[in-house]
């Protein structure tokens, strides 16, 4: 009899814990916050001539789309600017916003390839006084041609002498091949 | 041993008073639980003061009695006295079941005969109870690591994953308990959630030979061995400490366990093991601490005819992952691979921070059995699993403490099995078991869902016999048949989607479009096949040749079908496909066995073919806002792994003795005619064992593992262009390093407190010599080297 009662009673349970687990809802869209999908910088001369606008994009994580909008002018002093966003959310999010707020913990490098003609220099800083690099200068000098590169490092060493010894890890990279005449 | 001696003398000393009476009482006496001989029980006649012992087959026989009736007592050491009333009135035959335990607190049948019937056609690997306990502060992949064929996965030093002859994560089942482990175990960095401290015993079935528990273990089954509970009046347990240099690392684990004469039983064991950063030879491999917290506990009663237990564990399991091994694209892991000393290398800490996994993984067991007279037995269990997994990334701004990934896996299982001994000579068994499985993951962790939110319904039907044919063949043959559905809901970029080509193929899975994303319906059926077919052979008394087919199918695992993105800890894209069939392995496998003298040995040759295995390999390299990363796609090929495992031990003297192991597996993708990635290196143990019984058994052993560079490996090296040197590198994410060997030595002794407290006390260093290196199976082996010297200290006190 007591043997009997044990299966009834573990025949029972099984079937209180099967029948508790139903859950038919679909899952939420995820609209990644985190994400940056866009990298505008935008290069205003002094001289009042035409602003230059570089963009990198990738909304959907399939490869980024690489824009130049336009040649830069020799011996000319421009004043960068970079804005993160993401797009994936509807208005987009200012990403640039939280990487000034945890400017201790980032820092973005400007790479000149040779043959390239492109001073630069930090505009903006960090709370220790170390480059944080969101606003910057590029002067450019004779007519040339090459990559400008464009890196945020998360959590780099600081202060450092450039991106060969910063280690942390690679937020931001994009490569843009920029024209001086 | 001695008590049995000690009985036979005994039966040689008894004195026959024979009488007029000439009925004769025979039979045979036998463990009820498994029907196995009981040599040396006692069966006294107590009226007529007339005994006898039951000889090697179980058999006994009293002459001499008179017509009336007698009351007999049986006794056998390892169980308690049982009474029987028989009444003679000619000859009589009575076959007398006494309840046989393991003498668990000494730990007497700790051997491979006593985990018994897995499979008795293929070779099978145990690990003591003893041997577990050194491992009491590590995981259960280092304690199954020191088995030949056995190597293992390992992400850092903590995420340690068995395979099984080159096979690893979703083709490896472990039975936990008799419970099949749910826990994510398709992850290559996702670790088995279980406490080698809560095990009576490890099993591996190097094959999917045992198909009562699962037909789709393509590599081998890993079988946790619960505890063995004594019938009688009994209170023990035992406490065990563990202090290790290298990384300062403490462990403290306990268990105590009640039983009764009547049958019930109760267990409860816990764990505590806590570690900071641990050591290469030259640095600190920051962020590499552990945390560790388990329970379990066991209640049941044991009766003659039927019994019922109840198991619960808690586990839970916090791990740091190298800080130096998060990273961005593959400039990055140029920068990491070149560089000499892990790019972040900081003071220790015991704090576990980003990157890390917490884990926590519940385990509910019900079982219940009843014996049917003169049919067998018939158990019924459900179980219920649930496995939360939290990953967490280096993240910024307001997701800085959130984890990128939160999975909760629930699965509920039953099993009805019947077990029928038809005869001496043939035992059938056979059984049905139905689980239902739903995965969630978490939206608010604000990071695409790689693995999405399904429910899995399977079903499965087995029998498997072996028949004794005579002294020397054994014949097992084994069947299974498994019906899975699987229906989740994914989201995937609509480029993907198009992409992919999943448009035209399923354009009935779509639910809904979003302005990036769709919302699909995958519903996919699989129905497997698997089985066994084995034959063994005694010859010449002490040899034994096995041999075993096993047919395994394997339906593919989430990870397979729906990855789409970016596998962070391995710094590369990952994709999946859902057009995927199941994989099928086909494994032959022999094995001879045999001890002449203090010599023994076994030597294990093994192939398996396995049609449309899923292989995950790099196609392409893709330049996102991050930087470039490597792509690596799932892709089905046909594979066939061909090995060897070779054990064999030597005893000089009563004294000294040695262990050798040696394996080996090469494993190809034979469409493309290329080496598989990650396949094992040949590697050799060799032990040399001084053992003194009679001095506090006093153990020394020192113990050399020589592990061969793996020569063979695909080729997966990609370039990338860096703007700050304005060079094509090479990111070199496919030669194996160097052969490497390591010295481990061990001490321990035994000493008794009094007479039911025994203290052991053991000390040891892994890696002697501090020697640096680096593991092929090793997935962050090109951010750090290997771990350095450890020295430990181990006390355990048995009560």
């Amino acid at each position: 009899m007591k043997q009997v009662n044990l299966f009834k009673a573990a025949i029972f349970t099984l079937f209180v814990g099967l029948t508790s687990c139903s859950d038919d809802d679909t899952p939420e869209l995820i609209n990644e916050e985190e994400v940056i999908t866009t990298l505008t910088v935008t290069l205003t001369p002094d001289d009042g001539s035409a602003t230059v606008i570089l963009q990198s994009q990738d909304l959907d994580g399939t490869g980024a789309d690489i824009t130049v909008s336009g040649v830069l002018l020799a011996n000319t002093n421009y004043s960068g600017s970079i804005v993160l966003l993401n797009e994936t959310v509807s208005p987009a999010e200012d990403i640039t916003l939280e990487v000034i707020e945890e400017a201790e913990e980032h820092q973005f490098f400007y790479t000149v390839g040779s043959g390239l003609n492109i001073t630069t220099s930090y505009d903006n800083f960090d709370s220790n006084d170390n480059p944080l690099g969101t606003e910057f200068t590029a002067v450019t000098g004779e007519a040339s041609n090459g990559t400008l590169t464009f890196t945020l490092r998360h959590e780099p060493t600081k202060p450092n002498t450039g991106i060969s010894d910063a280690g942390g890890e690679t937020d931001i990279l994009a490569s843009f091949n920029v024209v001086v005449q | 041993m001695r008590l049995y001696i000690f009985c036979m003398l005994f039966m040689y000393s008894m004195l026959c008073f024979c009488q007029q009476c000439n009925y004769t009482l025979s039979g045979t006496v036998t463990d009820l639980h498994d029907d196995s001989i009981l040599i040396g029980a006692t069966i006294t006649v107590l009226d007529e003061e007339k005994s006898t012992l039951a000889d090697f087959d179980g058999k006994y026989s009293i002459s001499g009695l008179c017509a009336k009736t007698y009351s007999i007592e049986v006794l056998h050491p390892s169980c308690d006295v049982r009474y029987f009333t028989i009444k003679i009135s000619g000859n009589v035959t009575a076959n007398f079941q006494l309840e046989h335990h393991i003498e668990q607190l000494n730990e007497v049948i700790i051997n491979g005969k006593a985990y018994g019937d897995n499979s008795k056609t293929l070779s099978q690997k145990t690990i003591t109870n003893s041997t577990l306990e050194t491992y009491s502060n590590s995981s259960l992949g280092d304690a199954l690591n020191t088995l030949s064929g056995i190597s293992s996965l390992n992400t850092g030093n903590n995420i340690v994953k068995p395979i099984i002859n080159g096979l690893h994560s979703s083709r490896i089942v472990i039975i936990n308990n008799g419970v099949r482990m749910e826990d994510q175990e398709w992850g290559e960095e996702h670790a088995p959630n279980i406490d080698v401290n809560a095990a009576g015993g490890l099993t591996i079935i190097k094959g999917a030979a045992a198909v009562q528990y699962s037909g789709d273990a393509v590599g081998g089954i890993i079988v946790v061995e619960p505890l063995k509970y004594q019938v009688k009046d009994s209170l023990y347990g035992k406490t065990l400490t563990t202090i290790s240099s290298n990384g300062r690392g403490t462990s403290l684990t306990s268990q105590l366990i009640k039983t009764t004469k009547s049958g019930w039983y109760g267990n409860v064991q816990g764990l505590l093991k806590h570690s900071g950063d641990f050591n290469a030879p030259n640095y600190i491999l920051s962020n590499t601490g552990v945390l560790q917290q388990s329970f379990s506990t066991v209640i049941g009663l044991n009766k003659y005819k039927y019994g019922i237990d109840g198991y619960y564990s808690y586990f839970k399991n916090e791990i740091g992952i190298l800080r130096a091994s998060h990273l961005g694209g593959a400039e990055d892991q140029v920068r990491a691979i070149n560089s000499v000393v892990p790019l972040i290398v900081e003071d220790y800490t015991y704090a576990i921070d980003a990157p890390k996994q917490d884990i926590v993984h519940h385990l509910a067991r019900i079982k219940a059995f009843s014996k049917i007279k003169g049919l067998g037995k018939l158990s019924l269990q459900y179980d219920f699993q649930n496995n939360d997994r939290l990953e967490f990334d280096i993240r910024r701004g307001d997701d800085k403490d959130d984890p990128s990934l939160d999975l909760e896996l629930k699965s509920h299982t039953i099993l009805l099995d019947f077990d029928a001994k038809i005869s001496d000579s043939l035992n059938f068994k056979t059984g049905v078991s139905a689980k239902y499985q739903n995965n969630f993951a978490d939206p608010s962790t604000g990071v695409r869902r790689l693995i999405p939110d399904y429910d899995e319904y399977n079903f499965g039907v087995y029998a498997v016999a072996d028949y004794q044919i005579n002294d020397k063949w054994l014949l097992e043959l084994g069947g299974r048949f498994d019906y899975s559905f699987i229906d989740a809901y994914k989201f995937y970029y609509s480029t993907f989607w198009q992409s992919r080509g999943y448009d035209d193929l399923y354009p009935d899975f779509v639910v809904e479009k979003y302005n990036t994303q769709v919302l699909t319906n995958p519903k996919f059926t699989y129905n497997n096949l698997s089985a066994t077919f084995g034959a063994a052979y005694n010859f010449k008394e002490s040899y034994k040749l096995l041999f075993n087919y096993s047919l395994a199918s394997r339906a593919p695992n989430p990870s397979e079908l729906f990855s789409d993105g970016l596998h962070q800890s391995a710094s590369r894209i990952e994709i999946g496909d859902l057009q995927f069939q199941s994989e099928i392995g086909n494994k032959f496998s022999a094995t001879l066995q045999g001890n002449k003298g203090d010599f023994s040995f076994s030597v294990n040759p093994y192939i398996n073919l396995i049609k449309d295995f899923i292989v995950n390999e790099p196609t392409s390299v893709l330049t996102t806002i991050r930087g470039n990363f490597q792509v690596w796609e799932y892709r089905q090929t046909n594979a066939q792994l061909l090995g060897a495992d070779i054990d064999a031990s030597y005893n000089f003297s009563d004294n000294f003795s040695f262990k050798h192991q040696f394996s080996i597996v090469k494993g190809y993708d034979v469409l493309k005619d290329e080496p598989l990635i990650s396949m094992p290196p040949v590697n050799t143990k060799n032990e040399l064992i001084y053992q003194n019984i009679g001095f506090n058994n006093l153990k020394f052993s020192i113990e050399s593992n020589y592990v061969f560079r793996q020569n063979e490996f695909p080729d997966n090296n990609f370039e990338v262009y860096l703007a700050e040197t304005e060079t094509t590198e090479d990111v070199d994410v496919s030669t194996p390093p160097d052969a490497y060997h390591l010295i481990n030595i061990k001490a321990s002794m035994d000493f008794n407190i009094n007479k039911i407290s025994k203290l052991s006390i053991a000390i040891g260093t892994t890696n002697l010599f501090n020697t640096s290196y680096r593991n092929y199976l090793n997935r962050l082996r090109y951010y750090a080297d290997d771990l350095g010297r450890n020295t430990f200290l181990n006390i355990k006190i048995n009560y």
